[in-house]
């Protein structure tokens, strides 16, 4: 089932054409991959989906992006409710600076739940989610500032999960973290693809290959070829796709 | 000239330009408690104004300082954080706001006095609140604001995008990414400009003599008219009334400021202990 849709996507920064022509299908639990070199597009992309390239000057985007089949550009959105169920995990962990609670509870709060029972029962259920419930539910008081690199992206993932969110938009989630922290959220990630339909960007190749079930490889605002993630990296269709696999450039 | 010799003339010169810097500063403070200390007694601080300042005590005057400064702060701190939370947050760069940028930092440096005459035409004429503590407050607060403005933009700058990004991509609107993350990040450094620029309407002179008036008796609400302390200062030491008296006030005065500016410091280091 299709999850998000694009539609002969273009996107502009001023008169540089940034994406060109994206026709990409998301399939929903299942795990995407975005994969190139720097500033290939692959986050212009990621940062349509959840239209949070909206804050961004001189932006231009044409073409479609269907959400669950509605498009979210033309029609009069909701952005608040798009935001909500598309989430976005950045390249840094960036929890606020306030207790591991308020980090878990500020989206619902920003949503007006306000009743304290519910308030920890969707803490306990976003935290287990990612796996933090056990070692942090004596330590919700804490400053989330406090937690390693790996603990902080997880309650990052959490703060999406308390919301309700359906798609994890994830901008290179790992790029701050060190190997063993980096297997541990790239397990993470497979566990979650069971509930959640998950858009990864990646500048390893060899993450895409692990965890991801379809791969997009973009080079120069072009997505040059898109297909299960084992075709793409065992069979590449593509010169330029086998080029960058095999480590020819980028 | 031999590197090693220009160095060490550089270091002797700019060591002097410190030492002199330093030692006016020290010598002005030391001056004016060592005159002024002797005066300071319970009964300095208690007694009301006798004989235009002659004999009694300065009381009147720290209860006309304290209202001004505090009726100023509440008027200028929501107006100069609101129009810096605008600039920053609701607008982009470009000529409009840098003509408010230019506006703000050009009433930084007008002369008190101008902001004075503004204030006896508007605030005391105009609009007919008469010489009191309101319109001395009014006129202190317009002062104010270029410094609220700047330090809180500052601060609210300093926030990371990624903070509001994240607002965002919970589905929260940008009024509660502000709300609930931007201003308390901020905070600190809002915290400081408004402690700044209390310093300045501590020791505001001409502006108050204008809007304020120079009533000696303790005001009983902000209608009254009043003498700040630095008020009362000038007109002791210009009216040649009674040296003593006028560094005793001064005294009061100087320790004031050095209490705000102590505690504006002391924020400082923790806002940046905390936010680096």
């Amino acid at each position: 089932m299709v999850k998000i849709k694009t539609v002969n996507l273009n996107l502009f920064y001023g008169s540089f054409k940034a994406l060109s022509n994206i026709n990409l299908d998301v399939k929903k639990n299942q795990i995407t991959a975005f994969i190139g070199s720097s500033g290939c597009g692959k986050t212009s992309l990621l940062r349509c989906l959840n239209r949070m390239n909206d804050f961004i000057r001189g932006v231009k985007i044409e073409g479609e992006v269907l959400i669950d089949g509605k498009e979210i550009y033309k029609n009069v959105v909701d952005l608040t409710n798009l935001r909500r169920r598309i989430g976005m995990v950045f390249q840094r962990p960036n929890p606020f600076p306030l207790s591991i609670y308020d980090n878990v509870i500020y989206g619902p709060k920003v949503h007006g739940i306000n009743h304290q029972e519910n308030l920890m029962e969707i803490t306990k259920k976003a935290l287990s989610s990612v796996f933090l419930w056990r070692e942090l539910k004596n330590k919700l008081n804490d400053s989330a500032l406090d937690l390693s690199g790996e603990q902080q992206q997880r309650l990052c993932i959490a703060r999406l999960l308390a919301v309700h969110a359906e798609v994890l938009l994830m901008d290179e989630p790992c790029s701050t973290l060190d190997p063993i922290a980096t297997a541990k959220i790239e397990e993470l990630i497979m566990e979650l693809k069971k509930k959640y339909t998950i858009v990864i960007v990646s500048h390893n190749m060899q993450q895409a290959a692990r965890v991801s079930d379809y791969t997009g490889f973009f080079l120069l605002g072009e997505m040059v070829e898109f297909g299960k993630t084992e075709k793409i990296f065992t069979a590449p269709k593509d010169k330029r796709t086998e080029d960058y696999i095999t480590g020819k450039f980028g | 000239m031999n590197p090693k010799l220009s160095q060490i003339i550089a270091k002797i010169c700019l060591g002097l330009a410190m030492l002199f810097t330093i030692s006016i500063l020290i010598f002005i403070i030391i001056y004016i408690l060592f005159h002024g200390l002797p005066i300071l007694t319970y009964q300095f601080l208690s007694s009301p104004i006798q004989e235009m300042g002659k004999k009694g005590g300065i009381f009147p005057s720290i209860v006309s300082t304290l209202y001004l400064v505090i009726t100023s702060v509440v008027v200028a701190t929501p107006l100069g954080v609101g129009t810096a939370v605008y600039i920053t947050e609701y607008t982009k760069k470009n000529k409009i706001t840098d003509i408010i940028q230019f506006g703000s930092d050009c009433l930084a440096g007008i002369p008190s006095i101008i902001y004075g005459l503004f204030g006896f035409t508007f605030f005391v004429i105009f609009l007919g609140m008469g010489w009191s503590i309101l319109s001395g407050s009014l006129t202190l607060a317009i002062m104010m604001l270029p410094t609220i403005i700047r330090t809180s933009e500052q601060a609210i700058r300093s926030v990371p995008q990624s903070y509001r990004d994240v607002t965002y991509s919970l589905g929260g609107s940008k009024w509660q990414g502000i709300k609930n993350i931007v201003i308390p990040k901020a905070l600190p450094g809002i915290l400081t400009g408004v402690i700044l620029s209390m310093g300045r309407a501590l020791s505001e002179t001409a502006a108050l003599i204008f809007t304020a008036g120079m009533s000696i008796r303790t005001p009983t609400s902000i209608f009254s008219s009043g003498r700040s302390m630095a008020v009362h200062f000038y007109t002791l030491a210009r009216e040649g009334l009674s040296l003593p008296m006028a560094y005793g006030t001064a005294s009061v005065l100087i320790i004031s400021i050095l209490f705000i500016n102590f505690i504006s410091y002391i924020l400082m280091n923790q806002y940046l202990k905390k936010y680096s």
